[in-house]
């Protein structure tokens, strides 16, 4: 093809036209490129969890230098981290707050709990997150340390940066 | 319709009443609840005519689950109710098994719950001083905290291996000495802490909006206090002197030395400047215990005749298996059977008295546990304080109580 002739190869599937500021790469990677580094997960604590999820983001740990800040309103947030137990009277809140968030979105489920209802196989609590949402990483660990959250996110980065017209108006 | 300027301001302000309440609805997927409290408010304007809190959001049974386990594996649960000082909740646990297996706990046993004890009151108030300045406004108080919290969990780790749910209290002692890593660690952080303290302090102290909304915040009588059923910090800072740990002595809080602080107007900045206190009485306990540790150095951490955790014994089969993974046969030491009977034990929690009643039928699985944690009580108590403040204090007043939903809901 004349592309390949008249550029050359900058970047991995990035190509520059000599000379000029110009590149032709797909508008997936684009896209992927900005949603893998500034995902903006939900404020949302449940239970043990989101105590580990606030050390994470706090001065220790520090989510701010993976472009990861909290959000407060499901309307801003791309990423739903569900941390904590699940109870049957909280699962349609949370399934409303995914609902409530804009696309692309994702989920994390942390902790064993959210993973697999974890130690509580009782009549009140759901056994897994999975049975009414899409969860895209499963972070096990009761409650997971902060760097084990630090490397789901990042996981979640190397998912989005994978992704091929999956979200958007050029979706498949 | 049809009002004028005038009319409007004042009623915003809650000067006159509207027609007809305004109907809100507070979490409970809110980032000042702290967890899942829902709250349904009626208000005039922005007045809080009535406040409805609405639990249940964080219950997982943790009472009914308790009756299908052994004791020894109730402690585990116990982490998952109070899950910012873990240790608090397992001692409570293990005082009210011990009653009823007649066990008695050795001494050295007695001053390591007591120093894991008052290390989850600092890192439970740590963790309230850093969510509640976050609440209210004060951002850079979170990043403080959560500095210093870090560095005791770090501690915690090195203890028992976790960050939060510890389980390192025992029915009959606690699960395995200090190493002299940790003591020197804890004399460390002891020698550093007060400094920290101060340095909270004047972070907001002296800050105008800290004093302007916190000052005259739900304001609470002693008596008044005493009728709702408030305990800990938030019936301390009313001006009740009543303590867990002076009144009916656990552990070994009979042989430390400390102040119980009170305030005195029974507000939010009270309350406040209670948990500060006792910031500094923890640190000075957790240094009176290390010293007694040298005394008692090499003594046992568990009595003979305490029940055994089921773990399973690693036991090599004589004849190598051509399965790799039969190679082990697993056995456990057997649960003694309890007598039958009732246990009552209570403690000073972070968050105020906790309580732990224990039936047997004399099988090796309580009959029947029931839990009073301060949480439900100070929860309970949301609707009288909060009758009459702007909405903006409401975050204000659930911050001071100190609520842990996982506490409340079980």
């Amino acid at each position: 093809m004349g592309i390949e002739k008249s550029t050359i190869e900058v970047m991995p599937s990035v190509r520059q036209i000599p000379g000029t500021p110009v590149f032709i790469t797909s508008i997936d990677k684009i896209f992927n490129w900005a949603r893998a580094s500034s995902i903006w997960p939900m404020t949302f604590g449940l239970a043990c969890c989101a105590i580990e999820m606030m050390a994470t983001g706090a001065s220790h740990y520090d989510l701010d230098r993976f472009g990861i800040i909290f959000r407060a309103s499901p309307r801003q947030a791309d990423c739903l981290i569900v941390a904590g137990t699940v109870t049957k009277k909280m699962a349609p809140m949370i399934k409303r707050v995914y609902e409530q968030m804009p696309e692309p979105k994702y989920v994390i489920a942390m902790g064993s709990c959210a993973c697999s209802g974890g130690i509580f196989r009782t009549y009140s609590t759901v056994q897994g997150v999975d049975e009414f949402l899409p969860v895209d990483i499963y972070l096990p660990g009761c409650p997971p340390r902060p760097e084990a959250l630090i490397y789901a996110l990042l996981k979640l980065q190397d998912k989005i940066k994978a992704e091929s017209g999956k979200w958007g108006f050029w979706r498949k | 319709m049809g009002l004028s300027l005038v009319e409007v301001n004042s009623k915003q302000r809650g000067a006159s009443s509207f027609d007809e309440p305004f109907y809100i609805n507070m979490g409970p997927q809110h980032p000042s609840t702290h967890g899942v409290l829902r709250l349904f408010l009626e208000l005039d304007g922005e007045t809080i005519i009535n406040c409805d809190p609405k639990i249940g959001y964080l219950h997982r049974g943790v009472e009914k689950l308790a009756e299908t386990l052994n004791y020894n594996q109730t402690i585990v649960l116990s982490d998952r109710l109070d899950y910012i000082a873990s240790c608090a909740n397992n001692t409570a646990f293990c005082l009210a098994f011990e009653k009823l297996f007649g066990l008695q706990v050795p001494r050295r046993a007695r001053i390591l719950r007591t120093i894991v004890n008052e290390m989850a009151r600092i890192s439970s108030h740590l963790l309230w001083l850093a969510t509640h300045a976050l609440d209210i406004g004060a951002m850079t108080v979170f990043l403080y905290c959560f500095r210093d919290r870090e560095w005791l969990l770090n501690i915690f780790e090195k203890i028992c291996g976790a960050r939060l749910t510890h389980s390192y209290v025992r029915v009959g002692g606690v699960r395995q000495d200090f190493t002299l890593e940790i003591i020197e660690d804890l004399y460390k952080f002891t020698e550093v802490f007060p400094e920290r303290v101060l340095e909270y302090e004047t972070l907001i102290d002296v800050n105008r909006i800290w004093l302007e909304r916190t000052k005259n915040i739900a304001v609470v009588s002693a008596e008044e206090a005493i009728s709702l059923g408030l305990t800990g910090p938030v019936l301390r800072g009313s001006g009740v002197p009543y303590d867990v740990r002076k009144f009916r002595p656990y552990d070994a809080y009979d042989e430390v030395e400390f102040e119980v602080p009170i305030g005195k107007n029974g507000d939010v900045y009270d309350r406040y400047r209670v948990r500060m206190e006792e910031l500094r009485q923890s640190n000075k306990i957790i240094r009176q215990c290390l010293e007694k540790l040298s005394e008692t150095e090499g003594e046992p951490v568990l009595p003979e005749n305490a029940p055994d955790l089921l773990i399973p014994e690693r036991v090599r089969e004589p004849e190598p298996k051509p399965h790799p993974k039969k190679g082990f046969i697993f056995t456990g030491k057997e649960v003694p059977v309890v007598p039958p009977g009732e246990a009552f034990a209570s403690i000073e929690s972070p968050k105020g008295e906790l309580a732990v009643y224990v039936v047997s039928d004399g099988t090796n699985k309580p009959w029947r546990l029931r839990i009073r944690t301060p949480s439900f009580v100070h929860i309970s108590a949301l609707p009288e304080l909060a009758k009459g403040h702007m909405i903006a204090d409401l975050i204000a007043i659930i911050g001071t109580l100190d609520v842990v939903l996982g506490d409340s809901d079980r």
